[in-house]
This record gives structure tokens, sequence and C-alpha cells, in this order.
């Protein structure tokens, strides 16, 4: 991606749901023109998304947009090329039917301060698109954590005392490792090069730093940015879960945590660059943390009963995927960890949407009471079973390919234990996804309870259904994903082993 | 009129202060418009000079012409350093006087006059502060301005605040009678006063290695460093903050200190020369690891405090410490120094802040427990929202001047190879984090949390079962005090986001006089 023009699009497109806060504020008495407000914001953001497709993917040019010049060199800035697109792509067009589903739960439920969740929820999106167009390291932390104070009332929206406490392991997690961390390795990476943070396909600390010096950032810079939920900073993704169900899916299986593993995308093929990476021999201590991560997360998965907990147990062990993924540095693996970002979105969005669902129908949470749910609610369980599958990573659904292509890489890197992870860790998705499918459709109802159990609110099922025929169309066609995946690759060839 | 701007910034108040007091004795009313006034010709003044500076260069005014450099005349002296804070001074002293409006009989109406007298004192002391360009007026100056900062702390109807003054007085005392004794050091050994007439002789090589000269610099620096409540010199500041007016503390917080700090600053720059502090000195490492001590204590006391504007004071312990250290980095670009100097700029805009909603609170509830707040994002969004942004600007998020300002120090500590400094300033921004989150906590969940029937659940409350915490007999904000939070909080996000062109003119003066560039014009 050796040319690029300048669009003020990227800036209009983070805007949309910024500025879609006055409406939603100032329609806080008329709840159905505030949902339209939000719907309106999230049309707007889709559309600006999509034209920027046939520019970017079309021509393969990145769009770039300078908001404020700080110095010479250092500026806020946006620039758009494929994986960037990619992530703001699958972020805007989930968040639509996120709204679907959060009117559907929100009223199911009679939530409080409906509107600062709608308000909210509309910064942490731009937040979002703000951290996939930054061109330079020091824009993503600015929205990396604008993304973490503004979930912040999402997650303890219900203001008791498990969300006071589940706050403050978020904040405590998110903040804690972002300025202890993040912000220093942003420093000593500004001093280190004369002022330049820019991205660059070639990493802009290529030559700049020494062997010990780009380790040490390395790791400050991979755990630092810790919404990727990297053991041992991942006790926030549980603790979290005290978040009403819909923050949960978009920001806790798609906005928040993404944007953790975008970062640590960025930091490997925009700060480091795949080559100088393999130059210095350094990127496998992060392959085996995250693979750590992925076994150990899924075993701890198996273990709860809280059918949210174990969807986020099961998300940190997939973000691990992807960080494991990058780290192998091998073409197919990198640009499979690009894609998983999509795959997973949709197949684990599926899952909490299901999650909550149920818990608006039956207001059961555990796994343990989910008996005979199946025959009750066809649409919700159905939809479970296909995003499992998604997320195991079993045809027909989208997540086949992005593990294949994880798998593939990881065989070409020659790391064969490694790869040997991605498989048992799939059998491990199988082993603590499939028991409650079972349970749901094939053990019988227990005897008495609710007889008038019937699906949850249109609302809900709705979303519910088209994330689920999202995973299922993304095995037919991944080819737009790959392709922008493909797109970090032009100007340095694929990295051969 | 552009040619006295120097002298008009200065004396504006003081006449202000005069027309205050002989208008006021009939009129009680008059006197918050004159102080208005007062500090809006100040801050036209410092505009109008500021922009002479950068068009000319140094701009140096003799007061009644006197025009002999090297004797004793009283010299004021402009570059971009002090120019830009001689507007933040003006502008965070208007801040403040918006704020201190309140209706009629809400005031104890027979200190009003006193009150607005000697905060226009106070504003014409720190003026000519940062303006003089003599070493003996300095010493005169800070006078003026401790002695009206020690009554206005002194005003409230607090019993312990007048305990505090008195501390206060001693220390201040202390602190300016060290510096005069230095002074007195120096005038021995130099036979100057004026700053550039010290620095010529004390850089001259049979001057360089005296005793003399050392203990002037030891005896000024911790005058200096009482007076900016550099730790472990800083027993007095959190008490005279905390039990001072609600009004006198939002002047006296954001802008005491930070002038000190500035002193501080200009004696090393043109008292005894970057040349002579950093080369032949060489203390840097002492004087940084001093204020790894005082960022660390500073923070650590403030966790424990339960009083707002308490912690506040700590805090600004700490941050003191964030300026003496980075000041003295010593590093190659001077980006320690040059971090120092945009952190008194924005320091002195995120207390203002702080302790304007601070000071909006206190009027609410006659309370400074942080538990008091409890509910307050319900209550009082606007305010809440002041103190999220100066708390945010505290921890150091962007976009805020916090953390710009945090940049430009870290940077200074890595290329020194300051390390732990570079720890102290993250821990300290961790420990702000905490803070602050615990009072956002406060705010928005409410004291005690909500307990349901259905708690297992913790769902299915409506609207009309949100927490709704008592209401406070205290007054509501007014509007004016909104407006002055609300400047103070948009100045932090605009010295933010113009932080690289306030760098540029702090550039300006001080990357001339790098010692480790290329030897500086003595």
């Amino acid at each position: 991606m050796e040319t690029s023009v300048h669009s003020w699009i990227p800036l209009w497109a983070c805007l949309a749901s910024l500025l879609a806060v006055i409406p939603i504020v100032v329609l806080r008495k008329e709840p159905f023109l505030r949902e339209g407000a939000t719907f309106v914001a999230g049309a707007v953001k889709l559309v600006l998304v999509l034209s920027m497709l046939p520019l970017v993917l079309g021509k393969k040019t990145a769009i770039e947009c300078t908001l404020f010049q700080i110095t010479d060199q250092l500026s806020i800035s946006f620039r758009v090329d494929g994986l960037g697109l990619l992530f703001a792509l699958v972020a805007s067009s989930l968040w639509i039917v996120t709204s679907l589903y959060s009117i559907g739960y929100m009223r199911g439920l009679n939530e409080h301060s409906q509107t600062r969740f709608f308000a909210f929820f509309a910064v942490s999106l731009s937040a979002t698109l703000g951290v996939a167009f930054s061109a330079n390291l020091l824009t993503l932390y600015l929205f990396y954590e604008m993304l973490s104070l503004s979930t912040y009332p999402l997650v303890t929206h219900h203001q008791d005392k498990e969300a006071r406490t589940g706050g403050r392991t978020y904040l405590c997690y998110l903040l804690g490792t972002s300025i202890a961390f993040a912000l220093p390795a942003l420093i000593f990476c500004y001093a280190k090069t004369g002022g330049s943070l820019q991205f660059a396909p070639e990493g802009f600390l290529a030559g700049h730093v020494g062997h010990v010096a780009a380790l040490c950032l390395l790791l400050l810079l991979t755990f630092g940015f810790s919404k990727a939920g990297l053991m041992p900073f991942h006790s926030w993704l549980p603790a979290a879960m005290v978040a009403p169900t819909p923050v949960s899916a978009l920001l806790h299986a798609v906005a928040v945590v993404k944007v953790g593993v975008f970062c640590i995308l960025r930091v490997f093929t925009g700060v480091f660059g795949l080559e100088f990476l393999k130059e210095l021999d350094i990127a496998s201590v992060i392959s085996w943390v995250a693979a750590f991560t992925v076994v150990v997360s899924s075993l701890i998965a198996m273990s709860q009963d809280n059918l949210k907990r174990r969807l986020a147990f099961s998300t940190i062990g997939q973000l691990s995927y992807i960080v494991l993924g990058v780290s192998l540095l091998s073409y197919h693996a990198v640009a499979g960890s690009m894609m998983h970002i999509a795959m997973h979105a949709f197949g684990k969005i599926t899952l909490f949407f299901c999650a909550g669902a149920i818990f608006v129908a039956t207001g059961k949470k555990y796994i343990s009471q989910l008996n005979g749910l199946g025959k009750k609610m066809p649409f919700t369980m159905g939809a479970f079973a296909i995003g499992a599958m998604s997320v195991t990573g079993l045809p027909p659904t989208g997540g086949l390919w992005s593990k294949f292509y994880l798998i593939w890489g990881a065989a070409e890197a020659g790391q064969i234990v490694l790869m040997c992870v991605y498989l048992v860790s799939s059998v491990l998705n199988g082993v603590y996804f499939f028991p409650i499918v079972y349970r749901a459709f094939f053990k019988p109802l227990p005897e008495g309870e609710m007889p008038g159990l019937k699906e949850a609110p249109t609302a809900c099922v709705i979303p519910l259904t088209v994330t689920a025929v999202g995973s299922v169309l993304l095995f037919f066609v991944p080819g737009l994903l790959l392709d922008l995946a493909n797109l970090m690759f032009v100007s340095t060839p694929p990295v051969t082993p | 009129m552009a040619d006295q701007s120097p002298v008009i910034v200065v004396v504006a108040p003081l006449f202000a202060a005069l027309l205050a007091g002989l208008i006021g004795m009939r009129e009680k009313r008059a006197c918050l418009p004159l102080t208005l006034l007062g500090l809006v010709v100040s801050l036209s003044a410092a505009i109008v000079l500021f922009r002479r500076v950068l068009a000319e260069g140094e701009v140096r005014y003799f007061l009644g012409g006197w025009d002999k450099p090297l004797g004793i005349g009283i010299e004021l002296r402009i570059d971009t350093v002090n120019g830009l804070v001689l507007i933040v001074i003006a502008i965070v002293s208007l801040i403040s006087a918006i704020f201190s409006f309140r209706p009629h009989g809400q005031r104890d109406t027979e200190k009003n006059m006193h009150f607005y007298i000697l905060f226009l004192l106070l504003c014409a002391g720190l003026f000519g502060i940062t303006a003089t360009a003599d070493a003996f007026n300095l010493y005169v100056l800070v006078e003026v301005s401790s002695l009206t900062s020690y009554a206005l702390v002194a005003m409230g109807s607090l019993r312990r605040g007048t305990v505090a003054a008195f501390n206060y007085i001693i220390m201040g005392t202390i602190g300016a009678s060290f510096y005069l004794l230095g002074v007195g050091y120096l005038y021995m050994q130099t036979g100057a006063l004026n700053m550039e007439g010290i620095r010529v002789v004390v850089n001259q090589p049979d001057v360089l290695a005296s005793k003399a000269v050392l203990v002037a610099f030891v005896f000024i620096l911790t005058g200096v460093w009482i007076k900016t409540a550099f730790f472990p010199l800083h027993g007095w500041l959190p008490n005279a903050y905390a039990y001072a007016p609600t009004t006198s503390s939002t002047l006296l917080a954001p802008l005491m200190t930070k002038v000190f700090v500035y002193v501080m600053i200009r004696i090393m720059l043109s008292v005894f020369g970057l040349v002579w502090v950093f080369e032949h000195l060489s203390w840097s490492h002492i004087v940084v690891w001093l204020s790894v001590i005082a960022i660390l204590a500073g923070s650590i006391i403030a966790l424990t405090q339960t009083e707002l504007k308490k912690m506040l004071g700590f805090l600004i312990i700490a941050e003191v410490g964030y300026m003496v250290g980075g000041a003295w980095l010593a590093d190659e670009g001077l980006w320690g120094f040059k971090g120092a100097i945009y952190h008194i700029v924005s320091d002195a805009f995120m207390t203002s802040c702080l302790f304007i909603a601070a000071g909006i609170f206190y009027r609410r509830h006659d309370c400074h427990d942080i538990a008091s707040l409890d509910g307050a994002f319900k209550r009082m969004p606007l305010t809440m929202t002041g103190l999220l942004v100066g708390g945010l600007a505290m921890i150091g998020v962007p976009p805020t001047c916090g953390f710009f300002s945090k940049w430009y120090l870290i940077r200074g500590g890595i290329d020194s190879g300051h390390w732990g400094y570079v720890v102290a300033l993250i821990i300290s921004s961790l420990v702000n984090a905490v803070l602050f989150f615990r009072i956002f906590e406060i705010a928005f969940f409410g004291k005690k949390p909500v307990e349901h029937a259905d708690h297992g659940d913790s769902h299915g409350h409506g609207e009309e079962h949100a927490p709704a915490p008592a209401e406070p007999t205290g007054q509501a904000p007014m509007p004016t005090a909104l407006v002055a939070l609300m400047l103070s909080a948009g100045f932090i996000l605009l010295i933010g986001i113009f932080n690289g062109q306030i760098m540029e003119w702090i550039s300006l003066t001080v990357d001339p006089l790098n010692p480790f560039t290329k030897t500086p014009p003595l």
C-alpha cells in the first residue's frame, strides 16, 4: 500500500457515533426517537466505512487525514489501511445489530438510565473506530484510553455492589497496565526514533533499537494493551461480565477485546515490522505466553457453570489465538489472525446474544439450568449451536477459515508444538461448548418448570439470527476479509521461513 | 501603550487594589468588578507583551527610566518563559475572581473589601515576581505576595484555618529569610543584584569555585523549596490550602507553588546560569532523587486522605516533585527542563479546575469529606464533569495537558537515564488514577451500594428506583462558579491540544541557553 489519498471520511466515520450522543441526550424523554438516533448514526457510520472500501480495496490506496499536528513529526492522525478497515467494518456492522438487541434487552428487563447506556455505547464505538484508523502510536493510545474510560459506565451499569467491584477490577487492569507499561514504552519509542511514532509496514522501530531494548519494548507494549486479555492480565474480562449482556456482547466479544488484539497486531506489523522481529528472533516469548493462555483459559472455561463467565474465558483463549498467530510471524498465521478478528467477532457475539436472550426469557444464568431449552427456544439455541461451531472452527461457519490459516501458519513457521496447541485447544472448545447444546436439545425440561416458557422478545431474536447467519455466510465468502488482510502484505512480501 | 506593557501587567492590580479600598468603603459591591477590571487589564497587557516578545525577542523595561543594568534599578525583563507564566497567572486569577462571585448576603460582607484588596495585591506580587530581573526586588515581591497569602488563608471562618495560616507564616518567613540570606551572600561576592549582573560575575573563572557562591545557592534553593513546598519542606501546604476559604484556595493553590517553581527555574536559568548549575555543580542526580522521594511521598500520603482538598494538597506536593525533578534532569535536549516549564502552565490550570470543583462541593455540602460526594454525578453533573476533566488531567489521559507534560518529563527522564524518575512519575500516575476513580466511584454509585430485593439478579430497578441520595443543605452551585470551572476545564484541554506551540515558545528562550549543545552566551 504505497500510495495514499487525503480524505476526511475516516474522521466523519469516527465522529458519526460521537455526534449521535447529542440527539440521544436531547431525545431522552422519547425512547423511540432516541433509539432512532442510534440507528441513524449506525447506518451513517456503516455507509461511511463501506464507502472507503472501493478506494482501499480496489485502488490499494490508504486514506489519510491529520486532525492535529502537535510537533513536526507528532500528530493525531488517521490512516485507513486494510487491517484498519477490516476491523472498522466488523465493529460498525455489529453495532447496528447490537443496538437492535440492546433495545430488546434493556426494555425487556426495564433497565434504568437507558439514555446514559446508549450515549456511552455511542462514545465507545467512536473510540473503537478511532483505534482502528489510528495512523500512529500516540493516536492509538489516545483512543485506547478513551475506550477504557467510556466503557466504565457501561460495565458498571447496574450500579450495585457487584458492578462496583467488577468496574474496579476492569479499570485497575486496563488503566493500570496502559499507564504502567504502554505509556513508558510509547515515550521510549519516541525518544529512540527521534520523534516518529508513525506506523510503517517495515516498522518504525526497525534499526533504532537493539536486541534487549526491543524485547523490553515488545513485552511492555504487548502487556500494556491488556485489553487483549493475555495472561496474567486477563482477570478484568470475567470481572466485566457484570455488565448488561449487550455490553458484554459488543464490547467484550468485539470492540474492547478486539481493540486489544488490534493494538497488538499494530505493534507487530506497524511498530516493529515482521521482518525486523524475525531478524531479532524475540517474538517467540509472546508466542509461548499466548499458547499458555490459550490452553489454560480453555481449561478454566470448562469448569465454569455461569454461561457468561464460560464465554468470557473462551474469549480470552480466542484472543490469544490472534496474538499467537501474529507472533508466529509467518504470512498465513498473520493473515489468519487478522481474519480471526472478524470470524470470532461474529461467532462470539452470537453466543453472547443467546446468553442474554436466555436470561431475558427465563432469567437463567447457569449452564446447569439449560436442560431442554432447545425445544422452547429453537431460534436462540440454534443460533447458539452455530456460534459454538464457528468459535470451535467447524464447517460450515467462518471460524473454519481463520483457524485453517492459523494452523497452516504455525506449520509454515515450523512450530509444530504451537500448531498442536491450536489443535488441542479446538478440541477443548468443542468440549466446553457442545455439552451446552446437547443439554438444551436432548435433555428433558425439568418437571414443572415454567409452562409459559417461550422465545425472548423479537428484538433479541432477530439480531442473534442475523449474526448466526453472518457466521455461516463468512464460510462461503471469506474473500473480502482475506483481501483486506492481504493488503497489509503488499509492500512487504510474505515472510517465508 | 505597548511600550509600557511590562509595567502595566504588574501595576494594574495594584491600582485596582487601591481603588477597591477607596470605593469599597462606600460600595462593597464595586469590589468584584474592580478586581475583574484590574485583572482584565493585566491579562490584555500580558498578551500584548507576549506578542511583543515573540516579535522582538526579550523585552527589557527599566522602571522610571533608570537604565543601569548592573546597578540598583528596577528592571523588568520578559522572555517567552515568563511572558507565558504572566498570562497563566492573569487567566487563573481571573477565573478565580469569577468563581469568587456570590450573591449579596451569602458571604461575610464585612470582609468583602479586604478580601478583594488582598486578592489584587497577591496578584500584583505574583506578576512582579514573574516579571522582575532583579534578585533583590524578587525578595520584596515575594514578601508582598506571601504576606497577602497568609492573610487570605487566615480569613476563613474555620479555626483550623488560623492555625494553618500561622504555620504557613512561620515556614514562609523562614523560606524568605533563607532566600534573602542567599541574595546577601551573592551581593557580597559579586556586587550585583541584577540577575544578569550576578550571572556574569558568578561564571567568571576566579569566582566559579567560590564557596560563598555555593552557600548562596544552597540558601536560595532551600528558601525557594520551602516556598514551593518541595518534600520534605512541605509541612505548611496541605492545611493552609485545605482550611483556607474556598476562593482563596482556588487562587493560592494553582499559583503560589507554581510561581515559586518558576522562581527556581529563573534562578537556575538567569541568576546562576545552566552552565554553572548543570556542569559546574552537577548535583542533578541528588536533586532528581529528592524529587523522586517527593513524588512518591506526596502520592502515597494523598492516598491516605479522606478530605478532598487535603488530598489535592498532597497531590500538589507530588506535582511540585515532578517539576523540580524535571528541571534538574539535565538531559541533552533539556526536555525535562522545558517539560517542567510546560507543567507549570498545565498544572496551574489542573489545580485551578480541581480546587474550583472542590470549592463548589464545599459550598454545597459544608464538608470536605470525599464520602459526601455520593451520587454527585446525578445531582451536580456539570461540577462532576469539571472534576472529571481535572482528574483525568492529573492521571495523564490524553488529550489533556497532564498527558503531555508527563510525556515531556518522561522523555527527559529517559534521555538522561534517570529511570527512578520515570518510574516515580508512572507510579504517581497510577496512584492518581486510584485516587480519582475512588472519587468517581463514590460519585457514580453513591456511598452505599444500592441493594435490591432481587440482588442476585441485580436487574429490574426502573428509572424511579435509581439511587437518590439525600439532598444536602448547602447552596446550589452558582452559574458563575460553573462558568469558572468550565473555563479552567476548557484550558486544560486547550493547553493539551496546543502543547506543541507552547513548547515551541518555551524552547525559544531555553534552547539558546542549553549548555549541552553549544557554549551559551554569558
